[in-house]
C-alpha cells in the first residue's frame, strides 16, 4: 500500500485541507472500529508515540497511539494556520510541518512565486523530504490551492517545479480553485494565468473547481432539505456536513460546506486505493487512463449523491439515478457542459454495495447521450470499492477528461486580456525581481496552445469516425 | 502429475481462489455417482494435481500468488484460511506496495526484471514440492498492468527455465464497453508476447460469462464473485481427472492451434454439438475439439455430430481433430455434465475487434507516452499488431 502527502498552500488551500483531515479521520474512525493502525489509514496518517521526543516516535503496526497527518501546511499569513492549530485538529498536525510568514502575498502571484519561493525553498524542501522519509512507499502529492490569490497561486505552483525535480517518480495531483466571475480580487486573472502555465508544465493531473459550482450545490441541498420533501433528510453523520451543528450555521459560513465537498472529492478519489473492492483502482491508474496526451490533464469531477435519502434499502431505480446525476451539470464541481462537448476519457469510481452488473447497465444506458472521441469510443475506466462513504450506502465519483473545460480557459484568457491590454496593476508584478513582461506573454501562449489542442479535438466531433486501413500481412 | 498455478494481479488472484475452491469442493463431493473406489481414485488424482499436503492434513494449493500491491492477496489468503478446508502456502506469495497502474510497460519492463529472481524462486520452490511436474497454469487478465505485463514476462521466463513443461495461460478478455481505457493496448501487447512463449491460451470473455450469469442463471445483481465462480466451474469441469483414450489424464500439445475456446458446460443433457454460428462466417471452422463427459451414461453418449467433416478445416480429418475424455464420476453434483474445449474461429471476431480499436487509438498516438516512458516503443506496438494480424488471417483462412 502506498502513502500520499497533502500539501495545502494559502488560505483557501489550508481551509479545504483542514476539512479534508477532519473528514478523513471520521471516515477511518467509522471503518476501523478496532483502532488498529492498518495500511488503509497509513496512506494518510502516521502513527506516533507522542511520549518519544524527536523523530523516533513512529509506530508501524498495532494499536493507534496518536495519528499525525501526512501534511505540509504552507501560508504566508498566520491567520488560517493559527486557527487550525488552535482548533480541534491541533494534535493531528506536527508543528514541524508548517511554513508560515506574516506579511502575506498581497494577492500577487509574483510575490508568492518569486519572493517567497526563493526565500523558503530550502525549508520547503526540508519539510517535504522529512514527509517522504516517513513514508514506506510514497506515491502521490496532493496539492490544494486557489488560483486567484497570491500564496496559493504563486507559492503553490512554485512547489510543483520543486516536487518535479526532487521527487520525479511521485505523482502530482493538484486541486485548484478557479476564480468565479464575480471574484473580488482584481488581479485574479493575472494570478490564474501565471499559475496555469505552471500547471500545464508541472502537474500530472489537475482537478479544476470553481466556487460558484460549489455554492450552487450547497444551495440545492438546502432547498431539498428545507422544502421538507418526503424521504429527503440529511443524515447528521453524513460527511457533507462535517459536524452536526455546522448544518444550521450554513447561512453564516457557506465556505465550510463548500470546502467539505472538495474534501469529499479527495476522499472518494483515494478510496479505491485505500480500501478493498472487487475492482480496485490505484492513484497511478488515474493518470494512466485519463491523460491521453501529457498536456491534456484537466479533469472535470462530479460527486453523487450529495444527500442521503431516509430509506437505506435503495431499490435499483435509485441506484441508476446516482449514475444519471453524475452526468448532470448540477453535480459538477466546475461549471461546464460535458454532454455537449467531447469526452476523451471518463472514470467512474463507485463505492458501496454496487456490483459490476449495475455499473455495466448504467454505462450502456448513458453511453448514447455522450460523445466520445473517435479513437476512444469505449473510453471508460471503472472501479468498485466495497467500503461506502460514512453515512451513505453508496456513492459515485465521475472524473471526465472532456473538452468542456475549454470555455473556462477561454474566459480566463479573456479576463486576463482585458486587464493586460490596459496594463492595469502590472507594475505590482514587474517590480518584483525575476518578473518580466515575457512571463505574461509566455503564460498567455501556453494557455492559448492548450486551448488550441482542445479546439482541434472538438473539430473532430462532427467528423464521421474513420475506419483506418489495417496492416495487411502475408500469411 | 502436478500442476503449479501462478495467479497474477487482482483478476488472477480472485479467480485463482474460486478455482481452487471449486476443485476442492468437487473432489470432496459426496455424490460421486460412482463406486467408492472410483471416487477415491478421483480424489487422489485431483489432490495430487492441485494440492500438496501439510502435517496436520490441511491441503495446500500448489499456487504462487503474485501482485504488485497487497490488498487483493491479503483478501485471497484470508478467504482461503477462513474456509478451513484448504489454504494457500504461507510463503507462496510475492507482493509489492505499489501496483502497475494499468500500464503493461510498467508490469513488463519495470516490475518484471526487478522482481524476476524472487518470483522465479517462489515458483521453483513450488515445483520442487511436486513429484512430477505436468505444467503451469497461469491466470491473468489482459486489460490491466500486472496480470498482463508481468504475466507476459513471467510466462517468458517459464519458457526459458522450464522449456519441457507445458504452459497454459488462462486469459480474461475484458468487457467490450471498457473496464480500463487502455485495455486494448494492454491486450494486444499481452497476446503478441504470449503467442511466442505460451503453449495454450484458454480464453474467457467477461461479456460471455456475464451473459451466462444473466440469461442462464438469472442472477439479478451480478458481482465479480458470481462471474468468477462460473469461470471456476468451467475450469473445474475441464481440469478434474478423466480417462482419455491413451490412458490417464494429460494435456494435448497442439503445435498449430493456440486459442482454445471454452464453452459453458451443458449440464443435465447428453452432449449435443451446440456450435454457435458466427454470422459472418458460414461455419465456425475448428482445428481441434475436445469434449469432456462426466457422470451417468458417458459411455453410451452419441458423439457423431462432433465428427462431421463440415466442422473442420479441409486439411484435417475429424478423427485427428476430435478427442473425448470421460469419467463416470459426476462433477459438482451434476448427474451429467459436458464441457467443450475448442480451437476454432470463434475468437476471431473478438480478436479482430480489439486489434481494430487498438489500431485506431494507436493512429492518434493517444496514451503512447505512458508506455514509452517505460521502454515500450512504437515499434513494439507495430510488432504486436503485425503478429496479431497474422493470427487473424491464419484463422480466417481455415474456412477455405
Amino acid at each position: 500500500m502506498t502513502q500520499s502527502v497533502v500539501i495545502q498552500v494559502g488560505q483557501c488551500g489550508n481551509q479545504i485541507g483542514c476539512c479534508f483531515w477532519d473528514l478523513a479521520l471520521r471516515e477511518h474512525a467509522a471503518v476501523n472500529q478496532k483502532a488498529i493502525y492498518d495500511e488503509a489509514i497509513s496512506s494518510f496518517f502516521r502513527n506516533v508515540d507522542t511520549r518519544v521526543v524527536g523523530d523516533g516516535g513512529s509506530i508501524s503496526k498495532g494499536k493507534i497511539c496518536s495519528l499525525k497527518a501526512r501534511a505540509v501546511l504552507i501560508d504566508m499569513e498566520e491567520g488560517v494556520v493559527n486557527e487550525i492549530l488552535q482548533g480541534p485538529l491541533r494534535d493531528v498536525f506536527d508543528s514541524k510541518q508548517l511554513i508560515t510568514d506574516i506579511s502575506g502575498s498581497g494577492n500577487n502571484w509574483a510575490v508568492g512565486h518569486k519572493v517567497f519561493g526563493s526565500l523558503y525553498q530550502e525549508q520547503i524542501l526540508e519539510k517535504l523530504r522529512k514527509s517522504a522519509e516517513h513514508c514506506d512507499c510514497l506515491q502521490c502529492f496532493f496539492i490544494i490551492h486557489s488560483m486567484g490569490g497570491g500564496t496559493g497561486s504563486g507559492l503553490g505552483t512554485f512547489l510543483l517545479k520543486v516536487l518535479e525535480d526532487e521527487f520525479p517518480e511521485v505523482y502530482r495531483f493538484v486541486t485548484s480553485i478557479y476564480p468565479s466571475g464575480e471574484d473580488d480580487v482584481i488581479t485574479s486573472p493575472y494570478n490564474s494565468m501565471l499559475a496555469m502555465k505552471e500547471l500545464n508544465e508541472h502537474a500530472d493531473c489537475v482537478l479544476p473547481i470553481d466556487n460558484q459550482s460549489l455554492f450552487d450545490i450547497i444551495s440545492k441541498i438546502d432547498l431539498m432539505v428545507n422544502s421538507g420533501k418526503l424521504g429527503t433528510a440529511i443524515k447528521p453523520k453524513s460527511l457533507v456536513t462535517s459536524s452536526a451543528g455546522a448544518f444550521k450555521k450554513r447561512q453564516e459560513k457557506p465556505f465550510d460546506a463548500m470546502n467539505n465537498i472538495v474534501a469529499n472529492l479527495l476522499l472518494n478519489l483515494t478510496s479505491s486505493a485505500r480500501f478493498e473492492g472487487s475492482l480496485n483502482m490505484d492513484l497511478n491508474e488515474i493518470s494512466m487512463n485519463l491523460v491521453p496526451f501529457p498536456q491534456l490533464h484537466y479533469l472535470v469531477s462530479s460527486l453523487t449523491p450529495l444527500y442521503t435519502l431516509a430509506d437505506v434499502n435503495i431499490p435499483s431505480r435509485r441506484l441508476d439515478q446516482m449514475f444519471s446525476d453524475a452526468f448532470s451539470k448540477d453535480h459538477q464541481l466546475i461549471r461546464a457542459d460535458p454532454k455537449h462537448s467531447l469526452y476523451l476519457a471518463c472514470a467512474l469510481m463507485v463505492r458501496g454495495n454496487v456490483q459490476i452488473s449495475d455499473l455495466r447497465r448504467n454505462i450502456e444506458r448513458l453511453k448514447p447521450s455522450l460523445r466520445f472521441v473517435s479513437w476512444n469510443q469505449e473510453g471508460w475506466k471503472t472501479s468498485l470499492c466495497s467500503v461506502p462513504p460514512v453515512g451513505h450506502s453508496h456513492s459515485l465519483l465521475a472524473l471526465a477528461n472532456n473538452t468542456c473545460v475549454k470555455p473556462t480557459f477561454i474566459e480566463l484568457r479573456e479576463r486576463f486580456t482585458r486587464l493586460y491590454r490596459k496594463r492595469a496593476h502590472l507594475h505590482h508584478y514587474l517590480q518584483i525581481e525575476g518578473m518580466e513582461e515575457s512571463c505574461f506573454t509566455e503564460a498567455l501562449s501556453s494557455l492559448s496552445a492548450l486551448i488550441q489542442e482542445y479546439n482541434q479535438l472538438d473539430a473532430t466531433k462532427s467528423m464521421p469516425a474513420e475506419e483506418l486501413p489495417r496492416l495487411s500481412v502475408a500469411v | 502429475m502436478s500442476i503449479v498455478t501462478v495467479q497474477l494481479g487482482q483478476c488472477g488472484n480472485q479467480i485463482g481462489f474460486e478455482v481452487f475452491d471449486a476443485l476442492f469442493s468437487d473432489s470432496h463431493c459426496p455424490q460421486g455417482l460412482c463406486s467408492k473406489r472410483e471416487n477415491e481414485a478421483y480424489q487422489a488424482s485431483c489432490k495430487e494435481r492441485f494440492f500438496s499436503e501439510e502435517e496436520n492434513g490441511v491441503p495446500i494449493a500448489r499456487a504462487v500468488l503474485v501482485d504488485m500491491e497487497p490488498k487483493v492477496i491479503n483478501q485471497t489468503l484470508s478467504k482461503a484460511a477462513h474456509s478451513g478446508r484448504w489454504k494457500y502456502g504461507q510463503h507462496s506469495c510475492f507482493c509489492q506496495k505499489q501496483g502497475s497502474g494499468n500500464n503493461w510497460a510498467y508490469g513488463y519492463s519495470v516490475h518484471g526484471p526487478r522482481h524476476e529472481e524472487s518470483i522465479m524462486n517462489l515458483i521453483q520452490k513450488e515445483v520442487e514440492k511436486c513429484d512430477s511436474l505436468n505444467g503451469f497454469f497461469i491466470i491473468m487478465s489482459m486489460a490491466g498492468g500486472t496480470g498482463s505485463g508481468l504475466g507476459a514476462f513471467v510466462t517468458q521466463n517459464l519458457q526459458d527455465q522450464y522449456s519441457n513443461s507445458l504452459k497454459m495461460n488462462q486469459i480474461i478478455w475484458p468487457y467490450g464497453t471498457g473496464e480500463v481505457i487502455v485495455q486494448n493496448y494492454n491486450s494486444i501487447l499481452t497476446l503478441s508476447h504470449l503467442y511466442q512463449s505460451s503453449d495454450a491460451l484458454l480464453v474467457h470473455e467477461n461479456d460471455a460469462v456475464h451473459k451466462i450469469c444473466a440469461k442462464l442463471m438469472n442472477i439479478k445483481q451480478i458481482s465479480f464473485r458470481d462471474i468468477n465462480q462460473v469461470l471456476a466451474h468451467q475450469l473445474g469441469s475441464v481440469f478434474q481427472p478423466t480417462y482419455s483414450g491413451e490412458g490417464s489424464f494429460h494435456y494435448r500439445r497442439n503445435p498449430l492451434g493456440i486459442d482454445w475456446q471454452v464453452r459453458p458446460p451443458l449440464s443435465g443433457l447428453p452432449t449435443r454439438g451446440k456450435m454457435s454460428l458466427n454470422k459472418e462466417f458460414h461455419f465456425n471452422t475448428s482445428i481441434a475439439n475436445l469434449v469432456i463427459l462426466r457422470g451417468k451414461d458417458v459411455h453410451s453418449a452419441e458423439l457423431g455430430a462432433f465428427k462431421d467433416p463440415a466442422l473442420y478445416t479441409s486439411w484435417l480429418e475429424p478423427v485427428h481433430a476430435f478427442s473425448v475424455w470421460k469419467t463416470q464420476r459426476a462433477f459438482s453434483k451434476y448427474e451429467k455434465s459436458a464441457a467443450l474445449v475448442s480451437n476454432s474461429q470463434f475468437l476471431v471476431k473478438p480478436l479482430d475487434t480489439i486489434v481494430g480499436k487498438a489500431w485506431n487509438m494507436f493512429a492518434s498516438k493517444a496514451y503512447i507516452h505512458q508506455y514509452t516512458k517505460f521502454g515500450i516503443e512504437e515499434e513494439d506496438f507495430l510488432d504486436s499488431f503485425t503478429l496479431l494480424e497474422q493470427v487473424i488471417a491464419s484463422y480466417c483462412n481455415l474456412g477455405f
